[in-house]
């Protein structure tokens, strides 16, 4: 509690703990993960394949996604931007670039980081590679890819550049 | 058919980084009393209130509707709230004005308000989820790639945004409440702000703000016995579509130009950019108003920019946007959608003081939320449809 | 300006669980399929979809945009959500179409309540400055109100047991509902106290719910349903959340929306109140001056499974199957929020 300007403030920290559920429809995407591998999902409507598959679900049919499909590893920058904004408990150096990457065989592109080149090389096009963490670090999650770094091929030349898609 | 309604009051809060000379009830009832004064009634007079913010994490009360019922002297009345992400305070204000249209409640008293400094806001938009990768870019991150998108699509040279900037926080300083207030900025020294998520600068960014915005809305029966002036509501719309799916258009979404499109259709516009005076839209981002532009149909795909740079959407211009500074100038989340449509509102009632397009007769207030996805919008009128 | 008949002509409801492994979005998207087949209806032909449910509850600022997933919002749709109860998202709908806007509405509602501290999150309604701090638990606060009811002689806790034992006794008939039971009053009585005056078979069990309802105005709701539960009245009142500021024995909010949706111009025969606790349920039976021949949650009510902010929905859910089943022709459904019935809404729906 402080006093100023004849005004009381009371700080009150909350804290509420949950848990929190992947759901069934993520299991085989994170067992991947913790496999080292890329599991998507497919659209049994529109057959697009949806990696990560969010809740399970393809948003445009509103239909489960059915059928596994193995996708990358490499992928694509679609679009990206430097982040130069320091974040509370930030770890990464700063301008580091995060990107959507479509991942060979996907249909939507997946958010991360772009690490060993410069900020400035990074281009809409740029073909990119997973780097992974040692796998002791490994859990059913995205983060076992410490960052995607550029493989060196030439670019692919993307669609109408949409922005995020 | 639907009734009539009119807006006959408008208030606002003064916008700050942080008003920590009140308390949450304090700030709502802030805009809440200045807009019973410009409407000329009290509090007793109203039938129902319909209220809209953001996240609730923000401030750390849940429903804080429910508590502040005694704030309101809402006790026998009904209260209710809306939240649809950044677009609320449009939709709060749609909603309160479907309870008169529909016949139910002749004076309705709706308001947007987000106290966030009391909480982080940073956290609070962005608490991070299990099992997925957080980049910890940010609402910044999330659309500069989209940005970055519309640059590359429509050859726009790399000054627009700074100047849509300039524009913004100029035209702040005509408006006593906006929370920014800077003079002094040139385009040149606008882009020499840094990057801070490439391609959008510093000055290209809105702030986090405390504010609140409120409405009393009338039937056309007791708003044609109101004295003062009115802004009738010719139209609504609201549209909404999915966050991401395989081959969504990001920059100029779907859902945006739907939105608009059955606005225009409503109020009868075949041509927006010649009948419309004034535009509030929601512009968080500098780029977003050349995108809008195009999105709601006023500027053809890809030539938005043109129109910053030429000087249409300057207050001396032939389609003024956001003469009150906009969202780039003050930004409580949950009173930001409302911001626009009361400014609107205040346009063609001719209470925008300073900011004031002489003659505004019809104006549009834009919100939208979410990632690009949630549109709400309203078109209003000195005169009735 | 004369209102639309406007009727609800199809539920669905997910039968009740704990601890769900499941998303919000998996468990919605099924529901409301169910209901559109039931209904006989496409996607494209629901004008507006409307949306219950709550940030804080689910540990995510901006949770119910994902649930726009579960919806199909492509082509883009009118859709709206209230941070409240679904029966709220139903009132928003059924204004909608009173409007003229549209003629169809699809509402959904739901909480995973047993992912988080419920009782915590709840009481964080309260007064951030005064009362929040004290850390009062929702269900402490209504023990607050059920104490002074016993004192004031308003309920007994042989009441209070006999609601229990009779909800957990209908609960058995209801494939949605969690607590089912068989127990007698007196054997009720003799279980102890976990907040004194409640027992344990006073609060209502929390679980992880969802549900959907379809809305639709006149000739359009007489093509979607044989017998649609056409609503008469609808109104939603709110009294002071201060503690000790209004009486804690009434709820006169209820009682004026009660009146507003005109409860009283005939008997009802069936009332699924939204009653968190047992002494709830009578004090809300006070306010509406329902008779005795008014028969109370045949479902068992949100006591025997409270979806948080679907509970509600779920009771308008109940009451209009029972129009449809023909076993009733006068219903009553009510949705409560905040602390000590602060918050109610009261519809009343005929059959034809």
């Amino acid at each position: 509690m402080s006093e100023a300007d004849g005004l009381v403030r009371l700080r009150q920290p909350i804290g509420v703990t949950y848990n929190w559920s992947a759901g069934p429809n993520a299991t085989s995407h994170l067992a991947g993960l913790m496999a080292g591998k890329f599991i998507g999902k497919r659209c049994p409507s529109c057959t697009l394949v949806y990696f990560p598959p969010r809740n399970g679900v393809c948003p445009k049919c509103a239909k489960i996604l059915a059928g596994d499909v193995e996708v990358g590893p490499k992928g694509t920058i679609t679009t990206f931007c430097i982040v130069n904004v320091p974040f509370l408990g930030q770890k990464i150096k700063l301008p580091y670039v995060a990107a959507q990457i479509l991942l060979d065989g996907a249909d939507i592109s997946m958010q991360h980081l772009i690490q060993e080149c410069e900020a400035e090389d990074v281009r809409i096009g740029m073909r990119v590679e997973p780097v992974w963490k040692d796998k002791s670090e490994w859990g059913p999650s995205l983060e076992n890819i410490q960052h995607f770094r550029p493989t060196g091929e030439p670019d692919r030349v993307m669609g109408s550049e949409s922005g995020a898609s | 058919m639907a009734e009539l309604c009119a807006v006959v009051g408008v208030g606002q809060t003064k916008h700050a980084a942080c008003r920590a000379d009140v308390s949450i009830a304090g700030l709502v009832r802030e805009a809440v009393d200045r807009a019973l004064a410009d409407a000329n009634i009290t509090i007793a007079d109203v039938d129902a209130i319909v209220i809209g913010k953001a996240p609730d994490s923000l401030e750390g009360v849940a429903m804080p509707e429910l508590w502040l019922a005694d704030a309101l002297a809402a006790h026998g009345k009904p209260v209710f709230r809306v939240h649809t992400a950044g677009s609320v305070g449009g939709s709060t204000a749609i909603v309160a004005a479907q309870h008169v249209m529909a016949g139910i409640h002749g004076t309705v008293l709706t308001i947007g308000f987000e106290k966030q400094s009391d909480g982080n806001a940073m956290w609070a938009l962005s608490v991070p989820i299990p099992f997925g990768m957080p980049v910890h870019a940010g609402a910044g991150g999330y659309f500069s790639p989209i940005v970055r998108g519309y640059i590359g699509r429509s050859g726009a040279p790399k000054h627009i945004g700074a100047m849509v900037a300039v524009k913004d926080r100029t035209n702040a300083c005509k408006n006593p409440y906006a929370h920014l207030h800077e003079p002094d900025w040139t385009l040149e020294k606008a882009l020499e702000t840094p990057m801070l998520w490439d391609p959008i600068r510093f000055i290209e960014t809105c702030p986090s703000s405390d504010g609140a915005m409120a409405l009393v809305l009338m039937s056309e029966e007791r708003a044609d016995k109101h004295a003062g002036r009115k802004a009738w509501v010719h139209a609504t719309a609201m549209r909404s579509e999915p966050t991401a799916f395989a081959g969504r258009e990001q920059v100029s979404p779907v859902a945006g130009e739907m939105c608009a499109a059955d606005l225009w259709r409503k109020a009868g516009i075949k041509n927006p950019a010649e009948e419309i005076d004034v535009v509030e839209m929601y512009v968080p981002f500098a780029w977003f108003e050349p995108m809008w532009l195009e999105n709601l149909g006023f500027a053809p795909r890809n030539e938005g920019w043109r129109w910053v740079e030429d000087g249409v959407t300057e207050m001396g211009g032939s389609l003024p946007v956001n003469p009150s500074g906009g969202v780039l100038s003050s930004n409580p989340i949950g009173a930001s959608g409302m911001l626009r449509f009361g400014e609107a509102a205040m346009q063609v009632m001719g209470k925008a003081g300073e900011h004031q397009i002489d003659g505004a007769k019809k104006a549009v207030g834009h919100a939208y939320g979410g990632g690009s996805q949630f549109f709400a919008m309203w078109l209003v009128s000195s005169t009735k449809p | 300006m004369a209102l639309r008949d406007i009727a609800i002509v199809g539920t669905a409801q997910r039968p009740s669980e704990v601890n769900s492994t499941f998303t919000s979005v998996e468990i919605l998207l099924p529901v409301i399929q169910q209901l559109l087949d039931k209904v006989g209806i496409e996607r494209s032909e629901i004008g507006f979809w409307c949306h219950g449910s709550c940030d804080y509850m689910s540990g995510q600022p901006f949770s119910f945009v994902s649930a726009v997933d579960a919806i199909g919002a492509w082509p883009p749709i009118i859709e709206s959500h209230v941070e409240a109860d679904g029966a709220l998202a139903l009132y928003e709908a059924w204004v909608k179409i009173q409007t003229g806007e549209v003629d169809v509405a699809l509402v959904f509602s739901n909480g995973k309540t047993t992912s988080g501290p419920i009782d915590q999150i709840l009481s964080l309604q309260t007064d951030p400055y005064m009362v929040a701090p004290l850390k009062p638990g929702f269900d402490a606060l209504a023990a607050l109100q059920a104490r002074a009811c016993l004192e004031a002689g308003v309920v007994t806790e042989r009441q209070m047991a006999e609601v229990a034992a009779r909800s957990r006794r209908d609960a058995r008939n209801n494939a949605v509902a969690f607590t089912k039971g068989n127990e007698s009053v007196d054997e009720l009585l003799a279980m102890p106290y976990t907040l004194n005056p409640l027992r344990a078979h006073d609060c209502a069990t929390p679980v992880d719910g969802c549900n959907a309802v379809v809305l639709a105005a006149g000739d359009v709701a007489r093509r979607l349903a044989e017998r649609p539960a056409w609503i008469r009245g609808i109104d939603h009142r709110i009294d002071t959340q201060r503690l000790g500021a209004r009486s804690m024995i009434e709820s006169s909010s209820a009682a004026i929306a009660a009146q507003k949706a005109g409860v009283a111009k005939d008997r009802i025969d069936v009332a699924e109140l939204h009653a968190p606790y047992t002494h709830q349920e009578l004090l809300l039976r006070n306010a509406m001056g329902l008779s005795e021949s008014t028969h109370i949650n045949p479902s068992g009510g949100a006591l025997v499974a409270n979806p948080a902010m679907a509970a509600g929905l779920a009771r308008f859910a109940e009451a209009a199957e029972s129009i449809f089943a023909g076993s009733a022709d006068r219903v009553l459904a009510h949705c409560t929020s905040g602390p000590m019935l602060q918050q109610n809404l009261v519809c009343v729906m005929e059959g034809e």
